[in-house]
């Protein structure tokens, strides 16, 4: 009989393993770099724990029944066909798993309106850096109101200052995710989500876009550098007079789709003549006044096109 | 539209689905030419209200399916079990998830509990069809037609890309151009027809056609589930009709409901879309908590534990299924207090789930349980269930979401409850009921490797993929660095993934074989364990008339109750009455030809074709509202030899 169960516990020891294992520093949403992905990380951790605890009283019962009650024992006395039911075992297994849920609940719902606060709750906090990330099919473009400079596809953060980033989408729903700094939160054409996050530590984290948007959702990604309050005041004075002006004309060539082949930094932002919170058809409309018409994958105009290299259509 | 935009061209993938779609149709044309089956696939197949008939036609249809979405998901696993591979192009592989998504929920997995639902329920109430035949044959016939509408769509003008949610804008026209995201709209849109008639006619058979003495509370299980679905079917399903028409208008007529010009309201989407996903999400899980009720109870010879408390549980998951959409998007930024309020509406669903867990585990308790096929797969769901589910509560904490959403975390988790539930079921409930629909039972040596194979494979696929969400591999990239670090996992996922595939194809062996060589069984009950009036039917297959002798209920359980007591079910000469029955219809394959003409046109926005096609639906509409035909009456003389009852 044990032959038959030794699929099942093996499968449960090696599931455990996992179990445990997925606990190691070595996947990154378990090595955090900021205060917002460190209280997420205890968060799932301690989930994880509980959820172990029901995955193994359920394996041992699940075992121990389908040993004992097996149709081939040599004892068949304990067989109770009439057994239907007991007040008292169904009144444990009621109560057992609203007990685990007002424990998960708990810490969960505190999380959850802690995520929406600024990371700095000291007593004299520190203003957080505003960002406005703006996602257009496929890149994102980074605006520092405050600082008047515009970055695609990368951003310099200060260490240990919470940022606010205001997010929205010129096109399609994106989703603004940097897993070592913290959780994602989607960003929206004709909308404006917001979204803290802090760096503890320097260094660089990847950024991307996690919501399916086409063809190019794939390298729809970012940098964040995370680096000193000093070097940051450095980095935005010389971007500052060194970069080039953001012209509506280059503005608009990046809301057509397709990827950026490096990165760029701008002496001006495009808040100045939109916002696509407020005005979400601006890149649709720009699309059809530079006259370009979307075309069926599967048409002929569009297999001319991008035969080589389909992903790397529109490079601007 | 030039001829290489009608189809699909450039793609050698394609080209051999090409070939083989051809040489497949002509290999059907010929067998059905060459020996002679035209007519009797007429007359036997086509045209049949036989609630038995349309089900087994439901399961060939929803295996064709599996099939189909299981090549897109070996497809997908091919090009991400190594780092920067380039087996699929970007589109290529879109498309392939789209399809994959879009048919293994709504041309899969719905359609294959639909289809035991036919075969089984009827039987198990102790009724002779459903209350509404003609309808069902509607129903099979538009979603049939619907699921070839959306498959055809990767030879011909192309498949959607959008993914199984399409959300938009990304589905609008200037996102998504061409004609792939109509065939989604139009294909969901025809087969939810089927749908929710289905969900109308079990609700009215389950309420109004049950065996006399057979109350609410003395339901099977399996008959529980399938009301309790029916229920949502009938409330969810209305909304997905309207998202579909609203989206269809934005696309073909240049209306902005979701779009991003005109004050379009893309939230508007994603909300209606999981206001009908997540009561679908339960439409295709209870009927097979219903399943392994029956399975888990008949092979440990013992009495369901716990029978109110599952009707309950199933009761309160139905109702809190239309409470927890916006957990599909916590991270919309809908503020702490509704996520927090969604939070624990979802979690709560673990509660009644908990409790089903439990009950099973104790129906075992002092049993006598034997291991046969339909068992294994249950115990397998119990197991994978349990991952699935502690999962989906981890999923729950919106505060934790907000790192796993829209990662491979996900992914496993849903596959887990949809395989690990659903699949199960469908596996475990076709080989429990196949003699009723076959005569024989499936051979239980290869049935047993299938098992094994499926659920190792299942694990060693879906288990690693928990583990990249972890490691923050988003759903749907099509490739992946090196630096990553997402290649090992990715590369045992994809074995996984195969070795499923392999005992798919030995479960089809598996059919063969034992139409060959099974045993041929003639008693009602070839199990020997059954509970429910589905075996107590005299023959292995029923007759079209389900009973000679409608049976009496007297409690839970009434076949265990007859061999207990040695009541003797033969139907007596004296009972016997002429049965009244409904009559064969070629209609409704006609109307769903209809709907196909109608749907293909609106897909390449050819609107005479769609009018021609919609005049066609009405027209036999008005036939069918003139036709005066009222069935037939089933002669003593048939019912003796069928019963093989002597004077």
């Amino acid at each position: 009989m044990f032959k038959r169960l030794r699929p099942f516990l093996a499968l449960g020891l090696v599931l455990s393993v996992f179990f445990l294992g997925g606990c190691s520093n070595s996947y990154v949403i378990f090595d955090p770099k900021g205060p917002v992905a460190a209280q997420q990380k205890d968060l799932i951790l301690y989930s994880i724990g509980l959820m172990a605890i029901i995955l193994v009283v359920v394996y041992v019962l699940f075992t121990v029944i389908l040993v004992k009650y097996r149709e081939n024992r040599k004892d068949l006395s304990n067989y109770d066909p009439h057994n239907h039911g007991s007040k008292k075992l169904e009144t444990i297994w009621t109560i057992i798993p609203i007990i685990i849920i007002i424990a998960l609940a708990i810490p969960t719902v505190k999380v959850i309106y802690d995520l929406e606060k600024s990371t700095d709750t000291s007593s004299k906090p520190k203003a957080p850096l505003v960002i406005n990330a703006t996602a257009v099919d496929w890149k994102w473009i980074f605006s520092y109101p405050k600082q008047g400079i515009e970055t695609v596809n990368y951003i310099n953060i200060p260490k240990d200052r919470p940022v606010l980033f205001k997010l929205t989408s010129a096109d399609s729903m994106s989703s603004f995710w940097v897993p070592q700094l913290g959780g994602q939160k989607y960003a929206m054409s004709g909308m404006e989500t917001e979204l803290y996050l802090q760096a503890d530590e320097l260094g660089t984290f990847e950024g991307r876009n996690s919501n399916f948007n086409g063809e190019g959702f794939t390298h729809q990604t970012f940098n964040v550098h995370s680096v000193s309050q000093a070097d940051f005041d450095k980095w935005t004075a010389d971007m500052k007079s060194k970069s080039p002006k953001l012209t509506k004309e280059q503005y608009d060539k990046l809301m057509l789709q397709g990827h950026v082949k490096k990165t760029m930094t701008f002496s001006s932002t495009h808040l100045k003549w939109v916002n696509h919170a407020h005005e979400a058809d601006y890149a649709v409309k720009t699309r059809e006044r530079l006259g370009v018409v979307p075309q069926n994958p599967h048409g002929s105009k569009a297999k001319d096109a991008n035969k080589p290299e389909s992903d790397s259509k529109g490079d601007s | 539209m030039k001829w290489d935009e009608f189809f699909v061209t450039g793609d050698p993938l394609i080209y051999g689905a090409d070939v083989s779609i051809a040489l497949t149709t002509v290999g059907i044309l010929f067998y059905l030419t060459y020996f002679k089956k035209w007519k009797w696939l007429w007359t036997e197949w086509i045209t049949t209200v036989d609630h038995k008939k349309l089900g087994i036609m439901y399961i060939a249809a929803a295996v064709l399916m599996m099939f189909r979405g299981g090549v897109d998901a070996l497809l997908m696993r091919v090009q991400l079990a190594t780092p920067d591979a380039k087996f699929l192009d970007s589109q290529h592989y879109n498309e392939i998830f789209t399809t994959h998504g879009t048919i293994m929920i709504i041309f899969m997995a719905m359609p294959f509990l639909i289809g035991l639902i036919n075969v089984v329920i009827p039987l198990q109430i102790g009724a002779r069809d459903v209350a509404f035949p003609y309808l069902n044959a509607v129903s099979f016939w538009t979603f049939f037609i619907g699921a070839m509408l959306f498959n055809i769509s990767f030879v011909i003008g192309g498949s959607p890309s959008a993914g199984w949610t399409s959300y938009m804008p990304l589905a609008g026209n200037e996102l998504s151009p061409g004609p792939g995201q109509n065939y989604y709209l139009l294909g969901l849109q025809i087969a939810g027809i089927g749908t929710l008639l289905t969900g109308i006619n079990f609700l009215v058979t389950i309420l109004k056609m049950r065996a006399p003495g057979m109350t609410l509370f003395r339901m099977p299980m399996f008959t529980w589930s399938a009301l309790v679905t029916m229920v949502i079917i009938v409330f969810a399903f209305p909304i997905l009709t309207i998202a579909l028409a609203l989206m269809t208008f934005d696309r073909l007529f240049g209306a902005h409901f979701f779009t991003l010009q005109g004050a379009g309201m893309d939230m508007l989407w994603a909300n209606l879309f999981w206001l009908w996903g997540h009561p679908e999400v339960y439409i295709v899980i209870l009927p097979a908590f219903g399943m392994f009720s029956e399975i888990i109870s008949a092979f440990s010879r013992k009495t369901l534990f716990g029978y109110k408390a599952m009707v309950w549980a199933m009761v309160i998951i139905a109702a809190y299924s239309f409470m927890v959409w916006v957990h599909h998007f916590f991270t919309m930024g809908s503020g702490a207090l509704v996520n927090s309020v969604f939070s624990i509406t979802t979690m709560i669903i673990g509660i009644p789930t908990g409790i089903k867990i439990f009950n099973w585990l104790f129906t075992m308790y002092k049993g006598r349980i034997s291991f046969t096929t339909p068992m294994l797969w249950s115990l397998g769901f119990i197991i994978n269930f349990v991952i699935g589910g502690v999962t989906g509560v981890m999923l729950a904490m919106a505060a934790a979401d907000y790192q796993y959403h829209n990662t491979y975390f996900l992914i496993a988790h849903f596959h887990y409850v949809l395989i690990g539930g659903t699949v199960y079921a469908c596996f475990a409930g076709l080989i429990y009921w196949y003699p009723k629909m076959f005569g024989h039972r499936l051979n239980e040596r290869i049935g047993k490797w299938v098992f094994w194979l499926f659920n190792i494979g299942f694990n060693v696929c879906f288990f690693p993929q928990f583990l990249l969400g972890f490691d923050g591999m988003p759903r749907r990239v099509y490739t992946y660095s090196a630096a990553s670090g997402w290649g090992p996992l990715n590369m045992v996922s994809t074995i996984g993934g195969f070795v499923m595939g392999l005992a798919f194809l030995l479960f089809v062996y598996c059919l063969y074989y034992s139409f060959r060589y099974a045993k041929r069984e003639v008693a009602g009950d070839p199990w020997g364990v059954g509970r429910t009036l589905e075996w107590a039917t005299t023959s292995t297959v029923p007759p079209h008339y389900n009973f000679a002798v409608i049976p009496t209920v007297t409690g839970l359980d009434p076949v265990e109750t007859f061999r207990n007591q040695k009541i003797d079910t033969k139907p007596k000469l004296a009972d016997l009455k002429p049965i009244h029955m409904p009559d064969y219809s070629g209609v409704p394959f006609v109307m769903a030809v209809f709907f196909f003409i109608a749907g293909f046109g609106l897909v390449f926005e050819w609107y005479w074709m769609g009018i021609v096609g919609l005049i066609g639906v009405f027209i036999t509409m008005i036939i069918r509202s003139f036709d005066r035909n009222e069935g037939f009456y089933v002669g003593l003389e048939e019912i003796k030899e069928t019963e093989r009852i002597n004077e």
